[in-house]
């Protein structure tokens, strides 16, 4: 009998894209904590956030029954991926689109760039993608000499800063409008001194800045909120309008999309469109929705290349557990919610995907080894499950990965001699009778003498009652 | 072996063990079809997010049209129907126009396929009265008239209605950003002023 040998799943590699950050998430959150400008910031959008899109989900009667269904759909989606990615691929063809599939961060990049330079052009314009931030798209692109010029208001804003997103949808959230005013002034061409620092002003002066832009550029790049296997549908959800220019003017448009994107029918579209903005934006509907159907002659562009995307994607469908992260919708209610991603901001976390799914996605996207801190970046309190619309339990994934993470040696060391205690009564009853004497040490609060500080440092150490259990129970 | 195949043998070898049962969709929320249309819902629903609501009876479009355009240049896709323009008024029909050409004029009239009342959601399909994509996103107003027949209640009645071998552009309100401190501002890239035109039904003609 002969096998082809198809290789097993793959993590996503290391050194491309923006999935493994520089420092660990306790020392990059030590250092946000500090900085009160963006814990205002941050602060303020969250709440605002969560406010609207409580009032909105509540005008929905039929709220949970949205849920139930979009996790059912995505559980379904999951357990039938490789015959509907197949499917997809066939009804992209089949409109005049062409398929191509991409390993890992690497190829994308080397697809897309390809791509770009088979149609003799050296700049691409841009909307707002996470799969594209993920593979760090921009960085190839530019590497091989093509500027990519990013069309999502936040996201040029964050790209003239020269900075990285915070916020799954509000990308420069962590910035105010007097610092974006600076920004524009000092990175955009010809722009106005009188400048003031209004949002509707601000505003206009990306319109103007950006107009050329859309009416010369001839290809774009964008990701997909959802694809339909039935139909071969790709669906995108914006507010701008930027979604649409890059969608309908250029002459090439390729499409960067995650494999866990997909939906199996046209009716699942009537689920999520429901889902999506009103726990994201806290809009009823959000205004714009592109949907369309590899190309349509004479209408939008005349060339259409899909870019499926693995990047670690199969080894997160290889947990049981932890697959249900691919079900997330990217809405973002989750970063809204946590009350440790509103205190550190989005940086913190080193992945483009922050707060509490990102908190389960990027570990299990980049194998837990390269972002071991992450799965313990939360309180578990699970705000973030009562908020997800597909209803992810974050935090269970949370614990799993901790089990998974690598944990220091003299950790391991203190839990052994603790269960070799507990497993011998004479031992135990000498450490609480030992517990018991460092009573007479004084009160607590100044915590342990290093290298046990590391532990107290942000714990209190909890004072050995008078009297144990066991004594009390031998007294009677 | 190619990238294809790498990928899809490591999504088979993700879900081989245990391999996961496909499950049935409970499908107990609201569906097609059981929640009545409502066109007043739909202007409220417009108005919330800015957009401006025209009740007129299908006579006079072309008065509420010369109301918002004044003298202005418009351009039109080929199958609009032709009493719904004013007299006098400067059109131009787009017939495959560069987009330099759409994007030098003022304003756009077009029908819309269906519209959603609960989400205050007009949608485009690409027929010969919507014309082209372009023609709605560039010029910085988008008149848009409505049959009330075509107001349906939910999103699921709007999918039911659509045919996803279209270009499907859905609009709810005129182009909006809240990307800065969230204040939400109107207009930065598609048209800044969105005026539906609700002919018909109650309250119209």
């Amino acid at each position: 009998m002969t096998e082809t040998f198809l290789g097993m799943p793959a993590t996503a590699p290391p050194g491309v894209g923006h999935l493994r950050g520089d420092e660990p998430f306790p020392v990059a959150a030590r250092r946000a904590l500090a900085d009160a400008q963006l814990r205002r910031n941050v602060g303020h959008a969250t709440s605002t956030i969560r406010a609207r899109s409580a009032a909105v989900i509540g005008e929905v009667p039929d709220w949970p029954q949205l849920r139930a269904a979009a996790r059912a759909i995505k559980t379904d989606t999951m357990a039938r991926l490789p015959e509907l990615l197949e499917q997809l691929e066939t009804a992209v063809g089949r409109a005049g689109g062409t398929v191509h599939w991409a390993a890992d961060a690497v190829e994308a990049n080397r697809i897309v760039t390809d791509l770009v330079r088979a149609a003799g052009v050296d700049r691409v314009m841009k909307v707002k993608s996470m799969a594209t931030q993920e593979i760090g798209l921009n960085e190839a692109l530019a590497d091989a000499g093509i500027e990519p010029v990013e069309t999502d208001l936040a996201e040029l804003i964050v790209q003239l800063g020269d900075d990285r997103p915070s916020h799954i949808l509000v990308p420069a959230i962590h910035r105010n409008r007097a610092e974006i005013r600076e920004i524009f002034l000092r990175e955009m061409p010809g722009v106005d001194p009188a400048l003031t620092d209004e949002p509707a002003a601000l505003a206009a002066a990306a319109r103007r800045h950006l107009r050329e832009t859309f009416l010369s550029t001839r290809v774009a790049v964008s990701g997909a909120n959802f694809a339909v296997a039935e139909t071969g549908t790709l669906a995108v959800v914006e507010s701008e309008g930027n979604g649409r220019m890059c969608l309908t003017l250029p002459e090439t448009l390729i499409t960067v999309m995650g494999i866990e994107k997909v939906v199996p029918t046209w009716r699942d579209l009537e689920v999520f469109l429901q889902l999506l903005p009103r726990a994201s934006t806290g809009e009823r509907m959000n205004p714009y929705t592109s949907m369309w159907t590899g190309v349509t002659p004479g209408d939008g562009p005349q060339a259409f290349h899909l870019v499926l995307l693995d990047n670690g994607r199969s080894a997160v469908l290889a947990d049981p557990v932890g697959r249900e992260a691919l079900h997330c919708i990217r809405c973002s209610a989750c970063l809204n919610v946590c009350p440790v991603y509103e205190r550190t901001g989005g940086h913190a976390y080193g992945s483009v995907y922050p707060g509490p799914i990102g908190a389960v996605l990027s570990p299990q996207l980049t194998g837990v080894a390269d972002n071991a801190s992450l799965p313990y970046a939360s309180s578990l309190c699970g705000a973030c499950y009562d908020a997800c619309p597909v209803l992810i339990d974050i935090p269970s994934i949370l614990v799993h990965l901790r089990a998974q993470a690598p944990h220091p040696r003299g950790e391991a060391a203190a839990m052994a001699a603790a269960a070799y205690a507990m497993d011998h009564p004479a031992l135990y009853a000498a450490a609480q009778r030992g517990a018991r004497l460092s009573r007479l040490a004084g009160p607590r609060g100044r915590g342990l003498p290093p290298p046990l500080s590391g532990w107290t440092a942000s714990r209190d150490l909890p004072e050995p009652p008078p009297q144990t259990f066991r004594q009390w129970w031998a007294d009677r | 072996m190619s990238a294809r195949d790498l990928v899809l043998g490591r999504l088979r070898a993700a879900l081989a063990a245990p391999a996961p049962t496909p499950a049935e969709t409970p499908r107990d929320y609201r569906p097609a079809g059981v929640v009545a249309a409502d066109p007043d819902l739909l202007a409220d629903r417009l108005t919330d997010y800015r957009a401006t609501v025209h009740r007129c009876a299908d006579a006079d479009v072309a008065r509420v049209v010369a109301e918002v355009l004044g003298g202005r240049r418009v351009v039109v896709p080929p199958g609009l129907p032709p009493h719904w323009l004013p007299p006098g008024v400067d059109v131009v029909v787009d017939d495959g126009l560069d987009a330099a050409r759409i994007a030098a004029v003022d304003g756009v009239v077009t029908a819309a396929a269906v519209a959603v009342a609960e989400t205050g959601t007009i949608v485009l399909d690409g027929a010969p009265d919507q014309g082209r994509r372009v023609v709605t996103l560039l010029p910085d107003v988008h008149v848009c008239v409505l049959r009330a027949d075509q107001v349906v209640a939910t999103v699921p009645d709007a999918l039911a209605r659509l045919d996803p071998r279209r270009p499907l552009t859905w609009i709810s309100g005129p182009s909006a950003t809240s990307d800065i401190e969230l204040d939400r501002v109107e207009g930065v890239h598609g048209p800044r002023n969105l005026h539906v035109v609700l002919t018909g039904g109650p309250g119209g003609g």
